[in-house]
Parts: C-alpha cells; structure tokens; sequence
C-alpha cells in the first residue's frame, strides 16, 4: 500500500492496518521487556505473516530474535523449502527441534497411530528450556478454535508451559503484562485479533511469500474420515482407500499425516480470498484431524503446553 | 473497511449469547463445522433446540457448569465493517471481565430483558461503559416479544435508563427494542414495532462514526524501543519506535522530549509502508529527530506547549481485580504507556458503590471487583493526562510484585 492509501479517509486507518499496527506494537513490546523472545516457525501461512511483520516492526535493523521450527519430521518437502529460504531471506537464526531426534533419544514414544501430534509438545518445552526462552511468539488466531477465543495476547505459561484458562491476567488496553519468575514463560499471540480472511488480505496486500502448496495443484490423494490425505511416505492408504488424481490445495500446513487438503481450483491469492470468502467450513474444521479428537481437543492439548 | 470493537454486557439470563450467535448467524460467520458441533453437544446434552450458547462457550469448565467464566474474542464482518466482539460475563464476581472488555471498545451493548427493566446490573454495566469512556452506548432492550411488542414498555425503559444515564458521563446513547431469539430489529428493522423508527442493532454497529473519537489535538508518543541498525548500509539510523497515543505528528514539528525537556524537530516518521508526511493513533511508526539526544525506552514525544502532566502523585480510578485486598501502605508495580515503575498506595479516599454511585469514605480498603479512588506515589514521574482525554496515556495497570499478577486497572483523574 502506498502512502496516499493510508491517508485516504482522514485519519482512519484501514482494519488490515490497525491489526498490522496492533501486531507490530505487540512484538516491539515483547523484544523490550522480554529477555530472551523466539519466534515459532512452521513454514505455515500465518507464521508466513507472523515473520513478515516482524521484520517490519524492527526495520531497517534486523529481527532481533531466532526463530524455532518444532519439526514432527512429517513434513511437505514444499515447506521445508520454503521454511529455509525465509530464513535465509530475513537473516534470522533457525533452531530445529526435532521430533525423530526426540524419539531416537528415547525422550517421547510414538503413539500406536503413528500420529505424532502430542508428542510435539514435550519437544517444544524441551527445546525452550535448553535455550531459556522466556517468550514465544506463535501465529495462531483466535477466529480458529473455541478454546483459542479466550486465550490472551499475552497467555501466561508455568514452569511445566501450563496454560490455565481459569486464572489468566487481565489484558486491558494495549499494556501487556510479562513479568514471570525464572521457569515461566509467555506464549505471545500477536495476529490473535486476525480472521483467516484477514491473513489472506495481508498476504495479497503485502505480497508474502508462502509454499506452493497453499495454491491449487494437481495432487494424488485418498479419502479419509471425509477427508482428502495426500499419498506420501508418511501418510499411506490403508486398504479400501483409494488414491485418485485431484486439484487441491491446503488451507493449514502441518504434519503431513494429519493435515488434509481441500478441493479447490485457486492458483492465485485473488482466487483464495474469494473462496475464503464463500466457504461454509473452518480450516480446522476442513483440514485437521487433531481437532476432531475430542470436545475440547485443543484446550486440552494447550494445557499441556501446546499452542 | 474500518474497524469496530464492541464489549457486550448484560445480566445472566438476558440472551447475550443469543444475541451474539444471532449476529454471527445472520452475517454467515458460523460455519457448517461450527454450527454442527453445536447441534451434536447440544443433542449429547438432550437439549431439544440448538443451544446458540455453546457456540460461545468455548471451555470445559464453562461448559459444565452452563456458565461463561471468561472474556472471548469474536469476530465478523460486513461488506462496511469488521467487528470484533468482546464478549463479557455479566456476573457481579466478574467485574473486572467487563472492565477488560470495555478498555479496547469503540462501544458497548448493555443487554435489558424487558421484562424486568433496568436491574442493578444495567446499571453497573452503564457506569462501567462510562467509568471507561467507551465512546459510544446501545442499549438494547430484548425480549420485547415477550411483552408483545408494548410501546409503553418500552418508553417507560427507556425514560428510566436515560435518567440513570444523566448521572454519567455518557456521550452517545442509543436504545433499541429488539427480540433477539427471533432476529427482530438486530439485522433488518422488523414491522413488530411500527412505532420505532430508528435503525436496527446491525445498522448502527455499521454507520456509528467513531472515527472522531481518537484524540487528534494533544500529540503524544510514548518511545517503545529504539531502532538503531549500525549497518553498514544504515550506520547512522537512529530511530524511536512506538504507537502514536495522541495528536498528529508530522516532519518539521517541534516537539520537546520527557523526562529531559530537550526540544528539537522531527527529520522523519518511517510507517510500516515507508516514510510518512503524518502519523496518528494507533499508527505504529518510528519518529527520527534532528538532534542526538539520549531518548529510551519510557520517555515520551510532545509538543513544547502541549506536555502531559509529569508527576509522581497520580489520582486515580482504580479497578481492583485479586482476592487479597487493596489496602494503604501496598507497593505495586505500575505499568503506564511504555514506562514502569514501584508505586505506593498513600491513600484509598473513597469505595464506590457501583449501584447505587454512592462514595463511601470510611472504607479504606478495596475488595475483588470493587472500584475506588485511589492516590499513588511512583518512584518515577510519570507523563498522565485525564483518561476523559487520552484512554492511552490516561490508563494503567497494577501488577502484584510477588505473584507478578495483573491485580488492578486505573483511569487517572485531575492530573494537573
């Protein structure tokens, strides 16, 4: 956007502009009074703008944090790709916590269904520990999942990266409260306020790179649970499961056992937001199985120390 | 599109969620998955209608217990608008939700059942709104099906809460009879009441002006972090960064810098879109001076002729929010704009009865929910104004130095 665009109605910012000014004045926060911020980077799409406007927020100086990418070792190879190149493009510091290393080590078992979901989240407070991370910048939204709708921008984090939605701090006005004791941290969600349009919006508006696959491709693929896997080596069809050839691309990028695509003709951002736009389903609801689990599959998880 | 944040508040049983799920359903915000995981927990439960509720009940306990027990964020759109809703409980032990709700919001819904007219809650929610300046106030008066639809009712409602409302500071009011459960008045007008003629709820929400409700006179820029590469493509880049509070900042200004009391110009203002010949609230931007002065963190930019008060003694409306009361002789942290310090409490001079308004000045202690006026000491000035006006640089918070807990929300009256 263009000066002349933000002064366009007198002194009224647009809404993408105030949630970019409201993200970058949060982030600018946490690098002040945070002593040691990293930021989590799946290579996904809202991590994708996550690292775009914190690039901003600190500009011409670097980002004067590492980012951490807590990998389960079932990825696309497309993120990965592009996980390393905006690394590469923003100078930033790359820590990998890895799952497989974990299991290796003996750490965290695999689970039966070889879904490595929960398993993540021992990794991830491993990996903070060893690098005394007191502040952990993630992309999720509170538009995505109930439990998330009464999360703080600022979710306060015990010595085991407890979250206890009953006894959060209050969050008023834009004055954000960090002071932990050693062994705490602070989980911090500066795109909370953002819708999964929005995040489209910006990434038109901003031109924020993001992996192939986020755009319709040709894919080989099986249903389910009513939901389109995409055949690859971690992810393979069970007997009854038939692989057929569609166009597809993917709403949430994860670990590629539990991330479904969506049929979908989008080559371009301009198409996704006129999807987005008209479709009756969440991304979640569309594409992840690790939501379906239970009721409260995700607070649960989130208690645990999950995001 | 702009942006417009809401609080809703209301007693328990007054429908605000249906409400709200009234709102996201008429404007295509629930999703198929969404609506469907509803109708499933709802039938689990053997309700024998979708309970809209559970969609904004989003936590096991909440769940449980059939109650809300926390502030949610929620969020549609319009063609016009995007809005987010601060969705809070309206339970007497929740105070300090609505008080968290209401600091960010453009305007506040206060939900009455009209059956039983203004109850202590409305009132308290009306004091609330107005105790934190939230700009613009609807009052909505629902289940008006339940009273089939009587213009009387309605008036007589309507008389009582603008008598109540005279008492208060409140700059914009709007009362509406709607019936929720039925979607009557909340998105079209509805031909049930005739004899009211202004717009429906969803109307308001989209064309209530609240673009002249930011302070555009009193320049003020609490200094965030400050910018300085030492690149060699950027080696003399200095610059300070933070969220513009007040005013409008442009190139060539003069501006005098606290605590130090320098004056110099403004070279430049870099925006997140590149350099800018204006900066205002809430622009997040960084401001470059002509003269190398030692500017840090918690110092704050304004005009020679236009400073904020700078005072150690603050006076102020103080929302308490732990068990462990408020007493005299408690040190606190404080966090105001970008600035922290110790604070002291010398003197609670009043507990206000949020009923009835009635100061009660032999209490000398705040209790959980309670609200008073309260005289701090800081180790360190700090750089107030009236929280009638500016929100930001008015507003604080108190945080407990053992537990680090947000304890306490404050509105600074009288600085001068």
């Amino acid at each position: 956007m263009t000066e002349k665009t933000i002064a366009r109605h007198s002194y009224q910012l647009s809404q993408l502009r105030v949630l970019e000014s409201e993200a970058v004045h949060i982030i600018r926060e946490v690098a002040a009074e945070m002593e040691r911020p990293c930021l989590l980077f799946s290579g996904g799409k809202d991590s994708a703008v996550m690292l775009h406007v914190a690039a901003k927020a600190f500009a011409p100086a670097p980002i004067p944090f590492p980012v951490m990418h807590v990998d389960t070792g079932h990825n696309f190879p497309e993120v990965l790709d592009f996980r390393d190149a905006e690394v590469a493009r923003w100078g930033v510091q790359l820590i990998v916590a890895s799952v497989p290393e974990a299991i290796e080590a003996g750490k965290v078992r695999e689970e039966p269904n070889g879904s490595r979901n929960r398993i993540q989240t021992p990794v991830l407070l491993e990996a903070c520990e060893k690098h005394r991370f007191t502040a952990l910048f993630g992309g999720a939204r509170r538009d995505e999942e109930r439990a998330r709708a009464k999360e703080r921008i600022f979710s306060f984090r015990d010595e085991f990266g407890q979250w206890d939605p009953k006894n959060q701090r209050p969050e008023l006005w834009n004055l954000y409260n960090g002071r932990i004791h050693t062994g705490e941290s602070i989980r911090v969600f500066p795109l909370s306020n953002w819708t999964e349009l929005d995040i489209w919006h910006y990434i038109a508006a901003e031109n924020v790179a993001l992996p192939p696959i986020y755009y319709a491709h040709e894919r080989e693929v099986f249903l389910r649970d009513g939901m389109l896997m995409a055949d690859n080596e971690f992810c393979r069809p069970r007997s009854g499961e038939e692989i057929f050839t569609a166009t597809v691309r993917y709403r949430t990028v994860g670990d590629a056992t539990l991330t479904a695509a969506v049929r979908s003709d989008a080559r371009d951002v301009e198409a996704i937001i006129a999807e987005v736009g008209a479709t009756r389903q969440t991304e979640r609801g569309a594409t992840r199985g690790d939501d379906r689990a239970t009721e409260a599959a995700m607070e649960d998880r989130k208690k645990e120390g999950y995001f | 599109m702009d942006l417009l944040r809401f609080a809703t508040a209301g007693s328990v049983d007054d429908g605000k969620s249906t409400l709200i799920g009234r709102l996201l359903y008429d404007t295509k915000s629930i999703f198929e998955d969404q609506l469907e995981h509803v109708e499933q927990v709802s039938r689990d439960k053997g309700r024998e209608y979708t309970d809209l509720a559970l969609l904004t009940d989003g936590l096991r306990a909440e769940r449980e217990q059939g109650i809300t027990i926390d502030v949610a964020y929620r969020y549609f759109a319009t063609p016009t608008r995007k809005f987010i809703i601060a969705d809070t409980p309206g339970h007497i032990q929740y105070t300090r939700n609505m008080v968290t709700g209401a600091s960010t919001a453009d305007l506040a819904i206060i939900l009455v059942d009209a059956r039983n007219g203004l109850v202590e809650q409305s009132r308290r929610h009306a004091f609330l709104a107005s105790l934190l300046q939230v700009p613009h106030l609807v009052v909505a008066i629902n289940k008006m099906d339940l009273v089939d639809w009587d213009r009387k009712r309605f008036e007589q409602i309507q008389e009582e809460f603008t008598a109540f409302a005279a008492r208060l500071r409140i700059r914009d009011l709007v009362i509406i009879p709607i019936s929720a459960l039925n979607g009557d008045n909340v998105v079209e007008r509805s031909a049930v009441s005739p004899w009211y003629d202004g717009p429906s709820l969803l109307h308001h929400l989209e064309h209530v002006h609240v673009a002249s409700d930011r302070n555009l006179i009193d320049v003020r820029f609490p200094v965030q972090y400050v910018i300085r590469p030492q690149t060699a493509k950027h080696r003399d880049y200095r610059g300070y960064a933070g969220q513009v509070a007040g005013g409008v900042l442009k190139p060539g200004d003069t501006v005098t810098v606290l605590p130090s009391g320098f004056s110099t110009t403004i070279e430049g203002i870099d925006s997140l879109e590149g350099p800018v010949q204006e900066a205002y609230a809430p622009m997040s931007v960084v401001v470059r001076l002509t003269d190398n002065l030692d500017i840090s963190r918690g110092d704050m930019i304004c005009r020679p002729r236009n400073m904020p008060a700078v005072t150690q003694d603050v006076d102020a409306m103080v929302s308490w929010m732990a068990t462990s009361p408020l007493r005299e002789g408690t040190k606190l942290v404080i966090k105001h704009t970008t600035r922290s310090a110790r604070a002291l409490v010398k003197e609670i001079q009043y507990r206000l009865d949020v009923n009835t308004l009635h100061r009660d000045e032999t209490d000398r202690e705040l209790g959980l929910n309670d609200i008073g006026r309260v005289r701090l000491r800081t180790t360190v000035p700090l750089f107030v104004d009236d929280y009638r006006n500016n929100r930001t640089t008015g507003g604080f918070i108190l945080i407990d130095e053992s537990t680090n807990v947000t304890v306490g929300a404050g509105m600074i009256t009288d600085p001068h």
